[in-house]
């Protein structure tokens, strides 16, 4: 692969052995001939502006190529020159706090060379070679090496020492091995004679297909929760490291807001952030604001474990298709050195319809509403590189995808939304209703599901409080209890209820109002699950305190109406150091709630 | 520099002609002339390219041209826009061409009208709070500057009156470097001597370009006519340094042009017929706002558009809402009550906003006093269509008191006139006071600590 790297260089551009015309320029697609020497899916020039393709078809020497930029300008007979590899990236340190675009150019360097706006054509290595880091090595010549062994370790971050690992398929006897103290990222961090006895590179950043997932010794099942911060989501419809789940909902109900505060907010030691085909602005917010906000965890900055790749709307949709598989493949780099790492992808939609943009181009025949008939497989291929596994090192490593879903008019039964659904276990339905009402985050409570969520019951039980399995069993059956006395509310009104339908309905509102309701700006951002937890537990006590009241015949009026009760909602508000206001909280309630079933026993003689 | 001229059309469907035998001369999206027999001209665009033919879109129209009597000349260039300074007062047609008799524009530069995607990374988050002095839009949908906020209305409904409204009390604070830039596509000539009288006689600024394609000028013009209004915007804005306010309109005629070109060129169409890349079509156009790190100027959006049967579900205002940073929906139902701006609070959206206010921006209590407006009145639409049902006698108090703030909502918060100018200071007390006729306990977006500021010096509704 280090061999590969090399033949990139521009000086060989004059040595170029094998050398296409191109004969059709059709938007991003272009037909080019005498390609027989070319590979399929390899990364070409595509003519005098250098334009990076990718060949996806070929057909005697005539090939179909991708072209990753804008190809105005083009003309025909113009040269088409190879690279001999797969659309790849390049590996190592540099990463964090990186922000590509989706063919893994940092967007940094092409604004340094060309300024605001990104114009075709334009060559900058992802990882600056001869940027400096500090190595300690932990390897010496003779030692034996293969694929998984640590090499040696970087501090790349304070969060995020980067462990340099052997790559696959690399095994021997370590023949010169770099030195603790400076290297560059164009170095060499060892050479290996392997069983044949040809002496193999290790350079600091290597080289992967994106298109391959990068391998690991074993898969393990998920357990234990990833940390959102969100009540809604740790509290009903938690995702496990390692797990998949998809956010879908039609425009304005709050997609991006979720990705964002996920990746704010998630307990992983890694998050790739992915803005794919979206807005602009959107990744500005991200890059704006993660370097300024703290991991509540750690307490330094965000972007010190974020990676971030952009391919917005208004850049070209080849390079859209590519920059799912980028992402992925930074996220499986430091799944391997044992790392949890969390990636979102806002919106995978737009990189199905890239699919059919191209697939259209090619004039393949579609299969539903003009995707292409591989749609659904090209998904699952992505879906299933998540997973809690056993690196190649031996240790445990993950990722979660959270991928966003935007279904045209917000119809869950179009053909992304319903296939991403086959291949993932969570399930996270916006809703427009909510989104109207402004109840962020709009995830629906009823159409959401989370098959994660016995598994990783144990560990809440374990970690925050025994009865959280509980709780959440019954706050559901509330919330779906009050569905059907909302449904008898909308046609006669609250009135005509008996008195513990009235409660119910009431705890109801307070478990989507005061608990699932969350603000994503301001102190309330981020919910520590002690914190939802404090709040579920009170509005139960609630509910069923109020609901022996009420058998006892108290009316559900002299409940409800106390400014105590009224406080339930106002709880969030609480920092969430401030433990001691729950406690205070709670009493208020239980003596107003005494007070209540005193006066009705004196009344009542009972 | 000599120019070829190709004599003679292979083929001539719709608005393609296919030209033969040129080979590598042309370049992918080129500009071309197409002489007519009488010895008129037209423009076109290089379409697509392959060894033997080459495809060109004439903007005109193919009417009358003859096959073996079509000369087409290549250019040298894209689809590019004359600007200068003197581009400001002045009004061209839908092809960046001069249309007000005031002759060609000098000096300057050209432009390629594709533009560039900007780099996000020299992006600036918008956060500037943009005052519009209408109610609803400063307080629920708070327009940023730099931001893209399309108003989503139908046939009949006031959206010009809105836009206008907007372009001209709009305040962008702390600047006086304000421009407007309007660019109609296939709209009708009342519709555009109205928009052009009033943003003139009635705006703070003389700064005004107009590009305009009506509704009888050639459709596949429409394609180029917002690309020539945004390339003069960032031109305006990133090297004059104007704050620049976009208006198009309508952005159905434009997505309808793009539909029709894509049948002719015989694509495999996607929903409702239209293509299947609309989507990245639309971004290219909307993207094309924001506020860059180092410039002064920046590019807002307020494109509009008609949703066709009044349908937000239907691709045009679909797409377009994946991509804008929000959208402000108008509502039939509230035009027909007489309410000015009918705008529907509930679906229309700002996302921009967040950023923009609270302290430091408009006031510290405005994302609860939001927050609050949105879920009552969002709950006042549950009752109506429970008062629907079983009379509004039948409602249990509480409910009442949810009608009781959807009429103040409706009448004294959301109807304003039409060059009523209200301060955002203004609007938020008013949203405070029609607050307190519910009852505390349904306040529960706002905190306990905005409820004693705000409410308390109400007198409390009897619960």
């Amino acid at each position: 692969m280090a061999d590969a790297r090399k033949k990139r260089t521009p000086a060989d551009v004059g040595v170029q052995r094998k050398i296409g015309r191109v004969e059709v320029v059709n938007g991003p697609v272009i037909h080019a001939t005498g390609m027989s020497e070319f590979g399929m899916r390899e990364m070409v020039h595509v003519g005098h502006r250098r334009l990076l393709g990718e060949i996806i078809r070929m057909e005697g020497d005539r090939a179909t190529i991708q072209v990753y930029e804008e190809t105005l300008g083009m003309k025909i007979g113009e040269v088409v020159s190879g690279t001999d590899e797969t659309l790849s990236i390049s590996l190592g340190p540099g990463l964090i706090g990186g922000f590509f675009d989706g063919i893994g150019r940092p967007l940094s360097a092409l604004q340094e060379k060309k300024g605001i706006f990104i114009t075709p054509g334009l060559e900058v290595p992802m990882i600056d070679p001869n940027k400096v880091w500090d190595i300690s090595v932990d390897i010496r010549v003779g030692d034996m090496v293969s694929q998984g062994s640590v090499l040696g370790t970087i501090q790349e971050t304070q969060l995020t020492p980067h462990r340099i690992i052997c790559p696959p398929d690399v095994e021997g006897e370590v023949v010169s091995a770099a030195h603790d103290g400076k290297i560059t990222s164009g170095g060499l961090v060892a050479k290996v004679r392997n069983a044949l006895g040809r002496v193999v590179d290790i350079p600091l950043t290597q080289r992967w297909p994106v298109r391959t997932p990068r391998p690991y010794r074993e898969r393990l099942l998920p357990n234990e929760p990833l940390i959102t911060g969100q009540r809604v989501i740790d509290g009903l419809f938690p995702l496990a490291k390692g797990g998949t789940a998809a956010v879908p909902g039609g425009f304005g109900t709050g997609k991006t807001v979720t990705q964002h505060q996920l990746a704010k907010w998630s307990d992983a030691q890694v998050v790739v952030y992915i803005g794919c085909g979206e807005r602009g602005n959107e990744m500005t917010d991200v890059l704006e604001q993660f370097p300024v906000l703290e991991d509540p965890r750690s307490g330094r900055p965000l972007m010190e474990r974020t990676i971030l790749i952009a391919n917005t709307s208004n850049m070209p949709v080849a390079a859209r298709e590519a920059s799912i598989y980028t992402g992925i493949t930074i996220a499986e780099y430091f799944r391997d050195m044992g790392y949890d790492v969390a990636l979102m992808a806002d919106s995978t939609s737009r990189w199905a319809e890239a699919l059919r943009e191209i697939s259209g181009r090619l004039e393949e025949i579609p299969a539903e509403e003009g995707f292409p008939a591989y749609l659904p497989s090209r998904l699952a291929e992505f879906y299933e590189r998540a997973g809690r596994v056993v690196t190649l090192h031996g240790d445990n490593g993950s990722i979660s995808i959270i991928g966003a879903v935007s279904p045209p008019g917000g119809d869950f039964t179009e053909p992304v939304t319903r296939h991403t659904k086959r291949f993932i276990r969570c399930f996270w339905g916006l809703d427009r209703n909510l989104a109207n009402a402004r109840h962020y985050p709009a995830i629906s409570w009823l159409d959401s599901y989370s098959e994660y969520a016995r598994e990783v019951e144990e560990w809440f039980n374990g970690h925050v409080d025994q009865r959280w399995g509980e709780l959440r069993e019954r706050a559901r059956s509330i919330l779906l209890e009050d569905e059907k006395v909302q449904q008898v509310i909308r046609l006669v009104g609250e009135d005509v209820l008996p008195d513990d339908q009235r409660l119910l309905a009431y705890a109801a509102y307070l478990v989507k109002n005061a608990y699932l309701q969350q603000t994503a700006y301001g102190p309330d951002s981020y919910s520590p699950l002690e914190k939802g937890f404090a709040i579920l537990d009170m509005i139960i006590h609630f509910y069923d305190r109020g609901l022996e009241l009420v058998r006892k015949g108290v009316p559900i009026s002299l409940i409800r109406e106390n400014d105590a009760v009224d406080e339930i909602t106002h709880l969030r508000e609480f920092g969430e150091e401030d433990m001691s206001s729950f406690e205070r909280a709670r009493k208020r309630l239980d003596n107003h709630l005494d007070r209540v079933g005193a006066e009705r026993t004196r009344e009542t003689g009972r | 520099m000599p120019q070829t001229e190709y004599l003679g059309a292979a083929q001539i469907n719709g608005p393609f002609i296919l030209v033969e035998n040129v080979g590598s001369e042309a370049f992918y999206g080129e500009l071309v002339d197409v002489r007519l027999p009488g010895g008129k001209l037209r423009k076109g665009r290089v379409v697509s390219l392959s060894k033997k033919a080459t495809l060109v879109q004439v903007f005109a129209g193919t009417d009358s041209l003859i096959p073996s009597d079509t000369r087409v000349r290549l250019l040298g260039r894209s689809l590019e826009v004359q600007l200068s300074p003197t581009i400001i007062g002045r009004t061209f047609n839908g092809l960046g061409e001069p249309a007000d008799g005031c002759g060609v524009v000098f000096g300057g530069k050209r432009a390629d009208a594709n533009g560039t995607p900007l780099n996000p990374m020299s992006r600036q988050y918008p956060k500037d709070f943009i005052h519009t002095g209408i109610s609803a839009i400063d307080t629920l949908t708070t327009l940023i500057r730099g931001q893209k906020l399309p108003i989503f209305s139908g046939n009949g409904l006031p959206h010009n009156q809105l836009a206008v409204q907007i372009a001209t009390q709009a305040r962008l604070m702390g600047s006086e470097n304000f421009a407007v830039v309007f660019a109609g596509i296939g709209i009708k000539h009342d519709d555009a001597a109205f928009m052009i009288k009033e943003l003139s006689e009635r705006g703070r600024t003389n700064n005004v370009v107009t590009f305009l394609n009506l509704a009888d000028d050639p459709v596949i013009e429409r394609i180029a006519t917002p690309r020539m209004a945004l390339s003069a915007a960032e031109y305006l804005a990133f090297e004059l340094g104007f704050h620049v306010l976009v208006i198009i309109t309508d952005m159905t005629s434009y997505c309808e042009a793009v539909r029709e070109l894509g049948v002719a060129a015989g694509e495999v169409p996607s929903r409702k017929g239209y293509p299947a890349y609309l989507y990245s079509d639309l971004a290219s156009l909307y993207e094309r706002a924001g506020v860059v790190h180092g410039m002064t100027g920046s590019v807002t959006q307020l494109p509009i558009l008609t949703m066709p049967n009044d349908d937000i579900t239907h691709p045009i205002p679909d797409l377009t809402g994946f991509i804008t940073e929000g959208q402000i929906v108008l509502s039939r139902e509230l035009d027909g009550r007489g309410i000015y701006p009918p705008i529907d609070v509930l679906t229309s959206l700002s996302r921009l906003m967040k950023d923009g206010i609270g302290k430091g921006f408009t006031r510290e209590d405005h994302s609860g006093v939001a927050s609050q407006l949105f879920a009552s009145y969002s709950r006042v639409q549950d009752v109506r269509s429970l008062a629907s049902v079983v009379g509004e006698d039948e409602l249990a108090k509480s409910d009442k008191q949810s009608l009781e703030f959807g009429g103040l909502f409706e009448n004294k918060f959301l109807r304003q006139g039409r060059d009523e100018d209200r301060e955002i200071g203004f609007s938020l007390d008013m949203a405070w006071e029609i607050l307190a006729s519910l009852p505390r306990s349904d306040l529960t977006r706002v905190s306990l600590e905005e409820i004693k500021t705000h409410i308390d010096k109400y007198e409390s509704p009897i619960e």
